[in-house]
């Protein structure tokens, strides 16, 4: 049996979340009605000329940074040409053989990871197609909103360094995280602000060619991505391994089957024409751009991760979750400055679980949650000092992330604060032990099992009693010292 | 008609005359003799009218009517105007009124000008004759079995014509040059940069370059001043405020050092009495006080090559939009591409196919190199070229075309021998220097010649000093 190596590289389209559009003053928006943020430059109009945005090319040099990139003096945009509906020039204005950003790297769980380039360019409009299936091949007219045309894209190339599924996911979460860092998109995969196609081949390991690879396409979240890749690995293998060879193709994951399809389009070798756009100057930050950026560099994803370690007390896995997850960090930071007792770790502890899981669950960003950071930290703090139980504690931040309440006034409403006081639960626990005497006299005999499945009841008997609200901890040595 | 656009503006503005009568006046002259001409795909006489007595009321008011104020002017059809027809004289955006209007015709209405209409040209810009126009063409107003020149032909006739006494043009390889020296007026080409293109349809991006024509070396240099300057809507314009040349343009020639083009004087093909009369207005500018002598632009001679590679690649490239999918003309198809092709084979006429069937050519993957990458090259020569003859000299002289006015259908079976009426300006271009045409006498034929006028980049004002120093001895 041969051992394979995989090879992947990633090609990461980022959609600039800039006001404005690449070449234009049209609004960089989502939802609005078709056709309405438009002009006779995002439109292609006879006549129409493009100018640069500037921002955008602020934000390339943020990504350029972040991902140690050269950015050369100049750099120039090329148009490279092909027809199709929703492109209104049938040509798209993008960066060739002078991008602006060449030669940089991410580092991936201690690995570094090349990527050749990142460059500028128009994204296109969007094509409905209307009756049938909402396919091309069935539909009976298509439909196409310009609204998306030329909002800013930056395309960034991996180099062949990527060696699995895992490490690609890795590679595009790390990513997502630093271009979210930097504040330059929504890195949403779900809404295509974030779209990655791969590159994927197979070689026997320890060998230096490349073998023949398939370009993988349609993959809408990170968990698609590694299912993806997963069956694509396995299905070159699987040619390889019964005699067949790898066709250099373009395919699609299909995630309703779980398998990657070869597209059905037909064999055209595209010849893209490239030249250089003659209707705009080169690309040349000045040095006052360049500092401007350099002096306004957020802390990057792996350099927070540390400090938390560092600072927090958190361990690696869970600072990665922390960070990894859009805007979660930033908010945990918020609450830790709240915090009136109870530890940082506490926070992550609860940002990692209860509130990442509604999230997840939800859909929603931490943004629009109603659940403010120092509400966060004064549920913390409701634990730290016995008025909570941690299991009512996850209650009450239940009702917290639903609805704009703060944790001290469910508390209130529910009346559920904590009853810490000795004599009142050894009262109970002494009413609980003369109710069940066979309990108890079952326990004293018992072996360590039995012994562990009646002082078990009795809690519980306890628990019920306080309506929950006994302290766990208190009424745990009240239990142990009578029970002797 | 007569009168400079200087003079009428002086008119009007004293209230000695009305800008309504005086553009009545040209749309009569219009209705009465454009028919046999065919200056105009399109007369808007309506807005000019109301836009004229706008101007009179504003006099009236005792406001500034402007630098323009109620002068008549014809507009090239490939210029955007909003709500107006533009075409491109092509089938395939015949009925298309842009929703915008190009930057130099804001800065026309600002000055108080009057569009009066549309004029013809060959389509897309594409030819030295307006003959490629598929309204039909344009016809010389000195002479109507023979060609206007072009491809801004319409504009040149207008203005020949007395139908206006401005036009603008486009210009991407002696479009308004040529045109002007075979219709007897003057033309020029700006610098690359000068003048916004935001809203003229695109032929080679990297030639096109929007200038005036006119009656008068001075009058062209008015509308110069008012179209020229930077505009933010085009990357490719030049920064910094435009230096008017109309102040100097009487300082005369004294101390100029000006240089004939030997490649493009000497050429084969250049008729003895062009080469003859570019001499007399050498000798001419000598004796207004100028040094004269003879320059080499040895790489000149490539230019037209050059150019049939470099223009059509980015004209493939421009003209893809025309896709039957937005605007224009569409005719349909069992899908998507063959409504495209259909589309572009009833829209397109046969020159502008060559073109588009040219470009893409040079374009294409394993011959990128040897044609658009060698064309360029040439390109980088022609500039470095120049810069050594402007060294010596401060601006050049050569024939603006070959030939006179050539007959109607003389060179519309031969595309290369037509390729050939540019020869003499191409060069220009590829350099991204102005350049202007001066009507200098009359052959035996009868018919006008012009003499050109060549400058380094920003050269205008010494340029226009010299054009007026030719214009005064012309014969």
């Amino acid at each position: 049996m041969t051992d394979w190596e995989t090879v992947i590289g990633l090609e990461v389209h980022v959609e600039l979340a800039t006001a404005t559009k690449l070449f234009c003053a049209c609004p960089n928006q989502f939802g609005d009605e078709p056709n309405t943020n438009v002009c006779p430059v995002c439109l292609g109009l006879p006549g129409s000329l493009p100018v640069l945005n500037e921002r955008v090319v602020e934000f390339a040099l943020r990504i350029g940074e972040a991902l140690h990139f050269e950015v050369p003096p100049e750099s120039i945009f090329h148009r490279k040409n092909y027809f199709y509906p929703d492109m209104p020039k049938d040509y798209q204005v993008s960066q060739y053989d002078s991008p602006i950003c060449a030669n940089g790297w991410l580092e991936v769980d201690g690995t570094r990871i090349g990527i050749e380039r990142a460059h500028m360019e128009e994204d296109t409009g969007k094509t409905l197609h209307m009756g049938g299936g909402g396919r091309i091949h069935d539909a009976e007219y298509s439909l196409v909103d310009y609204n998306r045309a030329g909002v800013p894209l930056m395309e960034i190339v991996s180099r062949p360094d990527i060696r699995g599924p895992e490490q690609a996911r890795a590679y595009v979460g790390e990513l997502r995280s630093v271009l979210e860092a930097i504040g330059v998109s929504d890195v949403k995969m779900e809404e295509g602000s974030l779209r990655v196609d791969a590159n994927v081949s197979i070689r026997p390991s320890g060998a230096e060619e490349f073998g023949t690879r398939a370009e993988i396409k349609n993959m809408n979240s990170l968990r698609s991505l590694g299912r993806a890749l997963e069956y694509e690995v396995e299905r070159q293998i699987g040619l390889l391994e019964s005699g067949d060879r790898v066709v250099q193709e373009t395919r699609h994951w299909n995630e309703e089957d779980g398998r990657t399809h070869a597209m059905r389009s037909k064999e055209e070798a595209f010849d893209y024409r490239y030249f250089p756009e003659p209707d705009l100057v080169p690309v040349a930050p000045t040095d006052e751009m360049r500092a401007k950026v350099l002096g306004s560099l957020p802390e990057l994803p792996a350099a927070k991760r540390a400090r938390l370690i560092d600072e927090w007390g958190v361990t690696e896995p869970d600072a990665r979750v922390l960070v990894g997850a859009a805007g979660l960090s930033s908010f945990a930071e918020a609450a830790v400055v709240s915090l009136r007792g109870g530890t940082p770790k506490d926070v992550v502890n609860w940002c990692n679980g209860d509130v990442l899981g509604y999230l997840n669950e939800t859909g929603l960003s931490v943004e629009v949650l109603p659940l403010a950071p120092d509400a966060l930290a004064e549920l913390v703090g409701l634990v730290a000092d016995g008025t909570l139980s941690r299991s009512l504690a996850k209650d009450v931040l239940g009702e917290c992330l639903r609805e704009p309440k703060r944790p001290k006034d469910v508390v209130a409403e529910r009346g559920l604060a904590q009853v810490s006081d000795e004599g009142e639960l050894g009262g109970v626990i002494d009413g609980i032990l003369a109710a069940n005497a066979a309990d108890v006299e079952e326990y004293r005999a018992g072996d360590d099992k039995v012994k562990k499945k009646k002082r078990g009841f009795l809690m519980g008997e306890a628990m019920k009693a306080t309506k929950g609200k006994g302290n766990p901890q208190l009424l745990n040595k009240l239990l142990d010292e009578r029970l002797g | 008609m007569s009168g400079s656009a200087l003079d009428l503006v002086a008119g009007i503005r004293s209230g000695r005359r009305s800008a309504r009568e005086l553009v009545d006046a040209h749309l009569a002259e219009i209705a009465a003799r454009d028919a046999e001409v065919h200056a105009f795909n399109l007369v808007t006489a309506g807005s000019a009218r109301s836009a004229a007595d706008a101007v009179d009321d504003a006099v009236r008011r005792g406001d500034d009517p402007g630098p323009l104020g109620g002068v008549p002017i014809a507009l090239k059809d490939n210029l955007c105007v909003q709500g107006v027809e533009t075409t491109c004289s092509s089938r395939i955006l015949e009925g298309w009124k842009p929703p915008y209007t190009a930057t130099v015709v804001q800065r026309l209405r600002a000055a108080g000008a009057i569009p009066v209409g549309k004029t013809n040209l060959d389509e897309f810009a594409m030819g030295s004759s307006t003959e490629n126009s598929a309204f039909g063409p344009t016809r010389n107003p000195r002479d109507l079995t023979r060609v206007p020149g072009g491809s801004s032909g319409g504009s040149a006739a207008a203005v020949a014509a007395g139908f206006a006494p401005l036009a603008l043009g486009s210009d991407t390889g002696g479009s308004i040059r040529q045109p002007a020296a075979l219709c007897g007026v003057v033309g020029v080409k700006p610098t690359y940069g000068a003048v916004s293109r935001y809203g003229l349809v695109a032929f080679a991006s990297s030639l096109d370059q929007i200038g005036p024509f006119a009656g008068s070396v001075a009058d062209a240099a008015l509308l110069l001043d008012v179209i020229a300057g930077p505009d933010p809507a085009d990357s490719t314009s030049i920064a910094g405020a435009w230096e008017p040349v109309l102040p100097s343009v009487g300082d005369g020639v004294a101390g100029l050092r000006v240089g004939i083009v030997e490649e493009l004087t000497d050429a084969e093909g250049i008729h003895p009495e062009i080469r003859a009369a570019v001499e007399a207005a050498a000798s001419a500018l000598e004796a207004a006080g100028a040094s004269v002598g003879r320059v080499k632009v040895p790489s000149a001679v490539y230019g037209l090559s050059a150019y049939y590679l470099i223009a059509p690649a980015e004209a493939s490239s421009n003209l893809a939009r025309y896709d039957g999918v937005r605007y224009g003309l569409r005719v349909d198809g069992d899908d998507v591409a063959s409504m495209n092709a259909r589309t572009r084979d009833a829209g397109f006429g046969p020159e502008v196919k060559r073109r588009i069937m040219l470009g893409t050519y040079a374009l294409s993957a394993g011959y990128y190199d040897a044609y658009y990458g060698q064309a360029q090259r040439v390109r980088t020569l022609i500039i470095r070229d120049f810069a050594r003859a402007y060294e010596q000299f401060d601006v050049l002289l050569s024939p603006t075309s070959p030939t006179t006015a050539f007959a109607l259908g003389a060179k519309t079976a031969d595309p290369l021998a037509m390729y050939l009426s540019d020869i003499c300006t191409i060069p220009t271009n590829l350099a991204g220097h102005p350049a202007m045409s001066v009507p200098f006498g009359t052959a035996s034929d009868g018919l006008p010649i012009g003499v050109q006028v060549l400058a380094p980049a920003l050269g205008e004002r010494s340029m226009f000093r010299v054009a007026r120093a030719i214009e005064v001895a012309a014969p």
